[in-house]
């Protein structure tokens, strides 16, 4: 059978379709947010548009509207090219996890906004949606581990695969433990314990290892030759294998958690550096004498961008992680900073790429206009790198505000500046986004379809 | 060894599970020794601003909580950790006193563990930004008067505050509803087992 026909590649237009529309929602209420702080905010004394529920809006729909949707409509594509098997079921689980999803996003979004948010961080989920979550991601194992566990009977697993296998089996657990525990059973500091693990987690064990199988599969597929080391390939794996789930109390530093969990958390989280490294070079090796397809491809271009955020994000992880940078950058916009490059930086990033790769083929046309296609990329970039520079530039002052005992107001006033521009980078963003969305709009209205070559894998 | 089992059990259940160990389960383990206060312990310590909050809102006291107790302060420290949650409070203020940063000098005594083992720390409240400033020690260090006024409208209070206003904490005629008067008593619960001197009343005493 060939490679292109076991891709049903109406759940794949579906769920790109999906995740754009929460994108655009997210953006627009991470704006909103950020007005509050300029004391602009659009909806004042409105109770259900409160900017307190709105953030918990812009974070929630950015992990599971839009992210979840990118990396389901990935793998819909990368699964059944990498295995040669078709997922589970298309027609009827398919489409059943794609509504189900999105019940779940719009649920949870409503939830939020009446009142009944879980003070969880990144599980605001309300406690009634959370079993449905923890339904639909079982179903996510068995759609999407079934192939794989097929192909694997026949020969090794490619490295994406590792990824996805091990992220689908820890994303149920992780989501158990960070939505259960704490809110009904572990009270106090031993709850925050767990919470750390979770939020950790949650990027760690679901997007991280979703997001690098989908990498391993995509950028060599662009550049057209295979990844460099296959040593690397498994160093890096069982590294973020082993570390990722060591490090959840990291998020509690100086908090009256114990102390050998403090100091474990630090530990690997320092080590888990290593790991990275080998990825990130395992990577830029691959591309390493075919830099000109940077120029030509955007695609590859959101990719790379994204690996370069991701040695940033984690370079400057090993930084605050320490004990003695979080006395100060503790409780800032330092960390807001943080969590804007790698979940919007790295795999938004990731997402936006395979989109623009992906979209062209689904719709058999040709992109509408290269000129589009760059300017979204340049805007999104500058915004989000300087949004970044400009979160941790405020966040240092707020700490340095606080140690040196200034008066509280001190630490907004000062704060003032770094807001304003973090709202002006966010138009930015907007913007690149709006471009972006009209390009693909514009990709499938086109008249002239033109055939692309199938390609292997 | 690239097979599916070595990925599925050695990385996702083997490795996950020595992680989730040492990070959630043996602190957990080595916190269990510290007993863990229910509502109605908790209930049991009223602070004097409760009581002062039934004198100053005499009219909606009644019609919400009726007499001030311990089983009325249980109630509005129900509620007041609800509202806390839904509104999103824990986004920008933390209650967490750490034993860097001066901040022993700018909340009060630093956190400890045995007071967070209770039935209103579940889920943890220990916060992610500090937009505002910390509320683990906040009982006492305002009145009632001033915190009706900061959540109707907080720049009027704090010159240059970002806070949100939150009108639906009160009535048509301004006065304070049920959310209003649950917030402000759970404020003043916050840090109330700290307060120096220990002048907490015991209810009906």
């Amino acid at each position: 059978m060939e490679r292109d026909d076991l891709v049903y590649r109406p759940l794949v237009i579906a769920h790109i379709i999906a995740a754009l529309v929460y994108f655009g929602l997210v953006l627009l209420g991470g704006l909103a947010y950020s007005l509050q702080f300029l004391g602009k905010y659009p909806f004042p004394g409105i109770e259900f548009l409160s900017p307190g529920r709105v953030r918990m809006l812009h974070t929630n729909g950015a992990v599971y509207g839009f992210i979840t949707n990118g990396f389901v409509a990935g793998l819909y594509w990368a699964v059944p090219r990498l295995t040669g098997y078709k997922v589970l079921n298309e027609r009827l689980l398919g489409w059943f996890m794609f509504w189900a999803l999105q019940a779940a996003v719009v649920a949870t979004a409503v939830g939020l906004l009446a009142g009944f948010a879980q003070a969880v961080e990144w599980g605001e989920t309300p406690i009634f949606v959370d079993p449905f979550v923890v339904v639909w991601l079982l179903l996510a194992l068995v759609q999407f581990a079934t192939p794989i566990y097929r192909h694997g009977k026949e020969r090794s697993l490619y490295a994406s695969n590792w990824y996805f296998i091990a992220g689908l089996i820890w994303i149920p657990m992780v989501y158990i433990m960070g939505n259960y525990f704490p809110q009904f059973f572990v009270p106090g500091i031993a709850g925050a314990a767990i919470t750390g693990t979770w939020i950790h987690d949650a990027v760690g064990l679901y997007v991280t290892p979703i997001g690098w199988g989908l990498m391993y599969y995509f950028v060599p597929l662009l550049l057209r030759k295979p990844i460099w080391s296959h040593a690397l390939s498994l160093l890096g794996f069982w590294g973020l294998a082993f570390f990722y789930p060591l490090q959840g109390v990291h998020h509690y530093l100086w908090s009256p958690i114990p102390m050998y969990a403090q100091y474990a958390a630090v530990f690997s989280t320092l080590a888990l550096e290593l790991a990275v490294v080998t990825v990130i070079v395992n990577f830029f090796m691959t591309l390493r004498g075919s830099g000109e397809v940077l120029k030509q491809s955007i695609p590859l271009r959101w990719m790379m961008i994204g690996i370069v955020n991701y040695a940033i994000t984690c370079l400057q992880c090993a930084i605050q992680v320490l004990l003695t940078t979080q006395k100060v950058i503790h409780f800032t916009d330092w960390v807001v900073g943080h969590a804007h490059l790698i979940m919007f930086g790295v795999f938004g990033f990731w997402i936006l790429g395979f989109f623009s790769y992906l979209w062209p083929r689904l719709m058999g046309r040709e992109v509408y206009s290269r000129a589009l296609d760059e300017w979204a990329f340049w805007l999104i970039t500058i915004g989000v790198e300087t949004m970044w520079v400009d979160l941790i530039s405020g966040g240092l002052v707020q700490g340095f505000t606080w140690w040196g005992l200034n008066p509280w107001m001190d630490s907004v006033r000062f704060s003032i500046p770094f807001w304003f521009v973090r709202t002006i980078t966010g138009l930015m963003i907007i913007a690149g986004f709006i471009l972006y969305v009209y390009n693909i709009y514009m990709t499938s209205r086109k008249e002239t379809a033109v055939a692309f070559q199938p390609q292997e894998a | 060894m690239e097979r599916f089992a070595t990925f599925a059990l050695v990385a996702g259940i083997l490795f996950f599970a020595f992680g989730t160990f040492w990070q959630a389960v043996a602190p957990w383990l080595t916190l269990r020794g510290i007993p863990m206060k229910s509502m109605d312990e908790v209930a049991r310590e009223v602070p004097p601003e409760f009581y002062m909050l039934a004198n100053q809102y005499p009219e909606e006291f009644k019609k919400y909580f009726g007499e001030p107790n311990e089983r009325s302060f249980k109630e509005a420290l129900e509620l007041g950790k609800k509202v806390y949650i839904a509104e999103a409070c824990w986004h920008c203020h933390t209650q967490q006193v750490r034993p860097v940063s001066n901040e022993e000098f700018r909340f009060g005594r630093v956190s400890y563990p045995s007071e967070y083992a209770n039935a209103m720390q579940l889920p943890q409240l220990l916060g992610t930004r500090r937009v505002g400033p910390d509320l683990m020690r906040e009982s006492g260090r305002h009145s009632n008067d001033w915190h009706m006024a900061h959540f109707k409208n907080p720049p009027a209070v704090t010159p240059g505050s970002v806070m949100p206003s939150y009108p639906w904490f009160f009535d048509e005629k301004g006065r304070p509803n049920k959310k209003g008067l649950a917030m402000v008593a759970y404020m003043q619960w916050l840090g109330s087992w700290e307060r120096k001197p220990m002048y907490a009343l015991k209810g009906g005493e």
